[in-house]
């Protein structure tokens, strides 16, 4: 018996379903590892992958996301010793999965929470539902890799927003890694799309792109970089999240505001009987 | 790719008056090397055109583009509206150049004619019982003089592929040569010259071979064409690359023998800057920068003008824009 030759592995970017090379033909050692490094029509690309998915993902039903959510919940916990090996810590996968499981669950309350029937000085019922924003540029969190990743996309697309995730730069392996748990998991192409590389050459693209509906720069940590990021999503006035501190507990309870920051109110007026 | 051998420049008007001389014609035209065609095809398809020369070729795209809506749900509204974007593409940007012309089915000429009366935007329309083109011979005649009548200045008629393809090619000839007259309307134009220009819809998707569609291009041309253009937009395969540049070749090969210049047009399919740019960089290298020009080279395309407009206007803010702030028609 001869040696087995080693299978080495390339990271690759997540684009619309595919796991392309960067166009640029770029790669950079990280982890041990090449990894593409996404450039700015990279960015450009998933967008474009990212404007297709809306229709469908947001046209889908809630009950029918949260069961694709939980999909990804099923898919990661057999994944959980591949994280480990890339040096995930494995409560931080347990914790990603119970996120992944944690946000399946909102997908259809969430309207029920933070809409409602409005009262009215009129004949008419009056009731607010709340809708997906459309395409969100994401920043993901240097540390942790994995949970930090999980905690800002889960509750973008949980509501029927598709993602362009800048992933953290310094760990991109298990962004890599979850794009593969998200490519088995029935959730449909393009509606979370994974670049890796440098954040100042892909995020600021995506927070100028006339075809990005939200920002969220969780992972900056230049204040300088935030601001001039700021400044180019007004251009079409971007939904912003702010960046976080770093020394953030991911762990902790996160709340509703990631899902709600990411939504537009619809409001029905419909004429009462007497 | 070889020069088609043809002897002194009198003898192709002699063609159409038997059907043997033009069958022994259109049949001793060389054969299409057809891996070679799409190889070149290919390659040509690989250039990259950046900055200056991406803003030069965007602005030509956009005058070449024919803007067209063929549904059955157009209405006076909808085509009033596309030919006031036709006048004006982008609104925001005044030095943005005005599209070739607006291209609409005949009851639809008047509506379009009065937004464009005195500007330079050309009025297309399709005639001749488009897109099949199986109806009478009156009656194609009858619907390209009306069209006329009602202002078309550009006519976009569709040749009998059924005639074509049993080979019946005086019928195709006599009919292309019908229509031409029929352009002329009631009256012709000063100087004798045909009041609108005529565009021969070859549909060479429905031509099977490349051989088919250089011949249709001859034939075309031979009838008296102004245009050749590849398609309707209604069967599945509409312009591709390697037809487009057979018929390049056509147009080419047709001026050497006969020292008339005619159009191409390709038309269906052609969505994004991108492969305008191929197109354009291919008629460059196939018949040179004579046929670069919204005279002699048109695109058939509805979503391609956002698209130009969509990178003109990255080019010019350096942010990508999006479809959002661009009308839909």
């Amino acid at each position: 018996m001869s040696e087995r030759v080693t299978v080495r592995k390339t990271y690759k970017l997540f684009v619309g379903g595919k796991f392309p090379r960067s166009e640029s033909g770029r790669s950079y050692l990280v982890q041990d590892s090449n990894v593409s490094l996404a450039s700015r029509k990279d960015a450009r690309d998933a967008v474009v992958a990212a404007r297709a998915a809306v229709k469908g993902w947001a046209g889908a039903t809630a009950y029918n996301r949260g069961q694709i959510l939980y999909r990804v919940a099923e898919m990661l916990e057999g994944r959980r010793e591949q994280f480990v090996a890339l040096g995930v810590p494995g409560a931080e996968v347990d914790a990603a999965t119970d996120r992944w499981v944690w946000y399946a669950g909102w997908s259809d309350k969430l309207a029920q929470v933070y809409g409602g029937a409005n009262p009215v000085a009129g004949p008419y019922f009056n009731v607010s539902a709340p809708e997906p924003t459309g395409v969100v540029a994401v920043a993901a969190p240097e540390v942790p890799a994995l949970l930090g990743l999980v905690s800002v996309v889960a509750p973008a697309i949980v509501t029927g927003n598709t993602v362009v995730v800048a992933a953290s730069p310094t760990a991109p392996l298990a962004a890599v890694t979850l794009a593969e748990v998200l490519a088995t998991s029935d959730l449909p192409g393009g509606v979370v799309n994974v670049l890796t590389g440098r954040l100042s050459e892909t995020v600021p693209t995506l927070a100028a792109h006339m075809d990005v509906n939200a920002v969220d720069l969780t992972g900056v940590r230049d204040p300088e970089l935030a601001a001039e990021l700021e400044v180019k999503a007004a251009e079409n006035l971007k939904r912003v999240l702010r960046p976080v501190p770093a020394d953030h507990d991911w762990s902790a309870d996160p709340g509703l505001r990631r899902m709600t920051a990411l939504l537009e109110t619809k409001t029905v007026w419909h004429p009462k009987g007497v | 790719m070889t020069a088609t051998a043809t002897s002194a420049r009198s003898d192709l008007s002699e063609l159409g008056r038997s059907e043997t001389a033009l069958r022994t014609f259109l049949h001793g035209l060389p054969g299409v090397d057809q891996v070679g065609a799409e190889q070149r095809a290919a390659q040509l398809g690989t250039r990259s055109i950046k900055t200056t020369a991406k803003a030069q070729a965007i602005d030509l795209a956009i005058g070449m583009v024919d803007l067209t809506t063929l549904e059955g749900a157009d209405t006076p509204g909808k085509v009033r509206a596309l030919a006031t974007k036709a006048l004006r593409p982008d609104p925001a940007d005044p030095s943005c150049p005005h599209v070739g012309a607006v291209c609409v089915y005949p009851a639809m000429v008047p509506y379009v004619a009065e937004v464009l009366r005195r500007s330079e935007v050309h009025l297309a329309s399709v005639a001749t019982s488009f897109p099949s083109g199986q109806a009478p011979l009156e009656i194609k005649l009858a619907d390209t003089r009306a069209a006329v009548e009602a202002g078309a200045d550009e006519i976009d008629m569709v040749i009998n592929r059924g005639a074509f393809l049993a080979g019946r090619y005086s019928e195709v000839y006599d009919e292309i040569a019908a229509v031409k007259e029929a352009c002329g309307g009631a009256g012709t134009g000063g100087q004798g010259r045909p009041r609108a220009h005529l565009k021969v819809i070859l549909e060479t998707g429905e031509l099977a071979t490349y051989d088919n569609v250089r011949r249709a291009s001859w034939l075309a041309m031979l009838a008296g064409g102004d245009f050749i253009k590849t398609s309707t937009g209604k069967v599945p395969v509409a312009a591709t690359l390697p037809v487009t540049l057979v018929m390049l070749e056509a147009v080419r090969d047709f001026r050497a023998a006969t020292g008339r210049q005619v159009g191409v047009k390709p038309a269906g399919g052609i969505k994004t800057t991108k492969d305008a740019i191929r197109y354009l960089v291919m008629v460059n290298e196939t018949v040179g920068p004579d046929w670069l020009h919204p005279d002699w080279f048109r695109f058939g395309a509805s979503s391609l003008l956002n698209d130009l407009l969509m990178q003109r206007t990255k080019l010019k803010t350096g942010v990508y824009a999006g479809p959002d702030y661009f009308t839909l028609d």
